[in-house]
């Protein structure tokens, strides 16, 4: 260990989030007691491993950036080696592990926002803060607030994460000296029949308890408790439900592998990771209906006899962040999280934890490892995380939309549920548009619209399409061909596609597509966690292949490189360890396909 | 005489390589399945005194029902399990493997063993020449494309690392087989100098703030040379003899020793050339060391020369 040691501030920082050392043995002061007995060990610093990311993420919150001082302190504090805590923070792209101004301005040129004037911000906010040594701006892969792009996140030296949209010069000026706009702009949510996921989202208010059980709120989880875990398995799985966070796996299978595990210590985890570019949905559910998420976890807490949660909600989302912090606080003192709840024998508490950065711990596995401490890196499957998932332990892990589902389940029955949507899709999806649609938003419809009439309902497009991005970065580009495809698993799966996240982002003629490819491809170079050769290397070879025909350097091997592109897709889909790697290489195959690249059709 | 049907032994399971049927203790890996049946694959960041992490993927099978192929090295065998080590798509990722990290990393250290599955995998190599590829384009391509093209591809080039007398640290050569760390770390020393730093291709083997090895927590016990596959973590003695030119294992010889150092009995294998200890390891199969060290048996052989 170096011999750096922590300003002031930033040991104050790491304990309020890890309260004060207790010994000379955890970073504290040295008292003559600490002198005859060791404290710590192996065990404890097990224990303890799963703070490391929110101390990180506190120093680099009171610092704007993890110094070697401040690393110290918190390897200290936790009893994890300096080169693993480095390697951790070193992960991220919240953290900086290098000096830098204390204001960073993280503008989002992916794909959406760069449709909607994000270059034109960047050149903005970058002459702006030119030369000023407080402020440095940084491109970010997409902020999830597609809808209202372009997007800016704030990060602040001792001040708070903000996020920006839609932004332009004057609010990011305002904003860079902390006057946010009074109100955020929510996003807009539409549908076309019954909803039962956005209806609460915007006509009430997210921060209070009583809002949310006036209208239906709390209802479901006393109707759990009386009907008993099985049962409520049981109606899940009759509910045919399958998982909105893109593998589409069904989730009363999860919920009862889980339910049935030996090992009584268990897990419900809430994968709130929502960074697939395009994607925006569970942050609208996170920031406009939180409770709605705390019960469904807490129901699922009970129904698989988990007594501990944890909600994973990316960095990049601190509305959202402290809108369900709040809400466990707030159904912790009604007695509806905790002990006893609902004056039952059934305990749960949830733990709310926040990303830093990293695309790939939306992934189950990954995210496990970051929650634990880890570089968020994804474990070989199998085992599964039903088996083996959070703390090596059982663990039903679900999409925030997914849960979202939950409280109707249990109130109507599953069998009820399977009325809305098609057979093999059943209930109601969320989708995401944006891009050139008139209405960008989140649109809750039924399984089974079609295409076309979802982009009519959304007001259809700003001019003419020539593609359609679907299912987002990891998804693919459809042609006008496509607009009578049903929107359902089954139906996307036949043509081949998926339905991923819910992203539908259409595309006009006259969009530069060798740069839209360019920048999916660059997304995964920079996301990829770089612990397997195909994904590590391969996503940066495609990119490489697809800068040297976007700049026409050798139209002769045009052939060539497409030869390329194909054997990386296959190697990576086939040798990959996760779905980011397997998917990495898809949305540039389906460009190739409908000749939207390299000048032929 | 009725005919007694003899189930296997529970602790063995049928399984199918390559078409053939054959047995297994249960709880084995493929790999060691397909050793045991002496169908030997490639490995790279697999290693027996380690645990699999499976990241290099150069050992990829195909596995029937398995939508991905899958690593030999870590999936456990389960009964009737059907596994292909030579299909058209394991050999695509085995070759694209090797290609992807030959163009991006100096290999020229390998072992021959690797070296032979790099050039049975190449493309022009006669194993490829019955796949079932849809066109025949592959065949003009020219046959290390990724310095064909103008743009230079990405590598993982940079200057070596030679902060003192016992080893040096060449990242040029290294595939991030995180076996070093793995050694360092809770497989073998327990010790945690090293980790995987950054993130994607700008992962890295790293101290705490690249900080140079002896401010780190390194003991230099050297187990992280010991499981090394590139060479990108070598011996001074043997950087220094190569550098100039005088690396010749042909005029080596190896002795087999114990270490006098305290009373563990670590075996030693002295690598001696021009009657100079030029290197020392221990061997991976012996029951005390298991392949590790520490920095008296690894390093202090200087007495030994005193003339």
């Amino acid at each position: 260990m170096t011999t750096d040691r922590a300003t002031a501030t930033e040991r104050e920082s790491v304990d309020v989030v890890l309260g004060s050392p207790d010994s000379g043995w955890s970073g504290g002061a040295r008292a003559s007691s600490d002198f005859h007995i060791a404290r710590g060990g192996f065990h404890q610093a097990q224990q303890n491993r799963n703070m490391l990311l929110p101390a990180l993420l506190a120093l680099q919150s009171s610092a704007g950036w993890i110094s070697p001082g401040g690393l110290n302190y918190v390897s200290e504090r936790l009893g994890v080696p300096p080169a693993e805590a480095y390697g951790v923070a070193s992960f991220y792209a919240l953290l900086s592990t290098e000096l830098r101004p204390p204001r960073a301005l993280y503008v989002c040129d992916d794909i959406a926002c760069a449709q909607i004037g994000a270059e034109q911000l960047i050149s903005d906010v970058e002459s702006f803060v030119l030369g000023d040594p407080e402020a440095i701006v940084i491109r970010s892969p997409c902020l999830g607030q597609c809808d209202k792009a372009p997007a800016v996140f704030l990060q602040t030296a001792g001040g708070e994460d903000a996020a920006v949209a839609p932004a332009d010069l004057s609010i990011v000026r305002q904003a860079v000296i902390g006057n946010f706009p009074s109100t955020v702009h929510p996003s807009d949510t539409f549908g076309n029949g019954p909803s039962f996921l956005l209806h609460r989202v915007g006509e009430i208010d997210p921060t209070s308890i009583a809002a949310y059980r006036a209208t239906g709120g709390y209802k479901a989880l006393p109707v759990a408790l009386e009907a008993g875990p099985e049962s409520v398995v049981a109606e899940i799985k009759a509910s045919r439900i399958r998982g909105r966070g893109g593998a589409a796996f069904p989730m009363g299978f999860k919920w009862e592998a889980v339910a049935g595990a030996d090992d009584p210590e268990r897990y419900v985890v809430c994968n709130a990771d929502e960074s697939e570019p395009g994607t925006f949905k569970d942050r609208v559910l996170l920031e406009g209906d939180p409770f709605s998420i705390i019960e469904a976890m807490t129901i699922a807490g009970f129904a698989v006899s988990a007594s501990k949660g944890f909600v994973y909600i990316r960095g990049e989302y601190p509305l959202a962040i402290s809108r369900i912090e709040a809400a466990v606080a707030q159904a912790e003192e009604s007695g509806l999280l905790g002990d006893n709840v609902y004056g039952s024998d059934f305990s749960f508490r949830i733990q709310v934890r926040s990303g830093a950065g990293a695309y790939i711990c939306g992934e189950e596995t990954a995210l496990f490892n970051s929650i634990e401490g880890f570089r968020g890196e994804p474990r070989n499957k199998p085992p599964f995380p039903t088996q083996s998932g959070l703390f090596g332990k059982p663990t039903a892990i679900n999409n925030v939309e997914t849960l979202a589902n939950v409280s109707q389940i249990v109130l109507q029955g599953g069998e009820k549920f399977t009325s809305i949507g098609t057979a093999e899709s059943t209930g109601t999806k969320l989708f995401c548009l944006s891009g050139a649609v008139e209405k960008p938003g989140v649109y809750e419809v039924e399984f089974g619209m079609t295409l076309g009439e979802l982009l009519e309902i959304a007001g259809g497009a700003k001019g003419e399409i020539a593609a359609i991005l679907l299912g987002g970065a990891a998804g693919s580009f459809i042609g006008l061909d496509a607009v009578d495809l049903p929107l359902t698993f089954e139906d996307t799966q036949a043509a081949g596609l998926s339905l991923g996240s819910g992203v539908i982002m259409p595309f006009l003629v006259g969009v530069d597509f060798e740069a839209v490819v360019q920048r999916i491809a660059s997304f995964f170079r920079d996301e990829s966690c770089g612990q397997c050769v195909p994904c590590r290397v391969g996503t940066v070879r495609q990119e490489e292949a697809l800068h040297r025909i976007a700049s026409g350097r050798n139209p002769d091997t045009l052939n060539e490189e497409f030869v390329l592109l194909d054997d990386l897709d296959r190697v990576m889909r086939d040798a990959s360890i996760c779905g980011l790697g397997q998917t990495a290489g898809t949305a540039v195959q389906s460009a190739i396909g409908l000749g939207l690249i390299g000048g032929s059709s | 005489m009725s005919k007694t049907h003899l189930e296997l032994p529970s602790s063995l399971i049928e399984i199918e390589i390559d078409g053939s049927v054959v047995t297994a203790p249960k709880g084995s890996t493929i790999l060691e399945a397909c050793r045991g049946a002496g169908a030997e694959q490639p490995t790279l960041c697999y290693l027996e005194n380690l645990t699999p992490v499976n990241t290099c993927r150069v050992c990829v099978v195909e596995v029937v029902g398995s939508r991905a192929l899958v690593p030999a090295c870590s999936r456990p065998i389960e009964p009737n399990m059907e596994i292909s080590t030579d299909s058209e798509r394991v050999r695509h990722s085995r070759r694209m493997v090797f290609d992807l990290l030959e163009s991006s990393v100096d290999l020229s250290l390998v072992d021959d063993s690797t070296r032979s599955w790099m050039e049975r995998y190449r493309i022009d190599s006669p194993s490829d020449d019955d796949s079932t590829e849809p066109s025949g384009e592959r065949v003009d391509r020219v046959k290390s494309y990724h310095v064909s093209h103008p743009v230079l591809p990405a590598t993982v080039a940079q200057p070596v690392k030679i902060e003192d007398d016992l080893y040096i640290r060449d990242y040029a050569k290294c595939i991030l087989c995180y076996k070093c760390v793995e050694a360092c770390g809770p497989d073998a020393q327990n010790t945690f100098a090293i980790a995987v730093g950054g993130r994607g291709f700008e992962s890295r083997i790293t101290t705490e703030f690249d900080v140079v090895l002896p401010d780190s927590a390194c003991v230099y016990c050297g187990n992280c040379i010991g499981v090394c596959p590139t060479g990108a973590l070598m011996f001074k003695s043997e950087f220094d003899l190569r550098a100039a030119g005088r690396w010749d294992e042909s005029s080596q010889t190896v002795t087999t020793t114990v270490c006098s150092y305290c009373g563990v009995g670590c075996n030693l294998e002295l690598t001696v050339q021009d009657n100079e200890i030029v290197k020392v390891t221990s061997p991976l199969d012996h029951d005390v060391t298991s392949g590790h060290l520490c920095i008296k048996g690894r390093f202090g052989y200087q007495h030994v020369q005193n003339r």
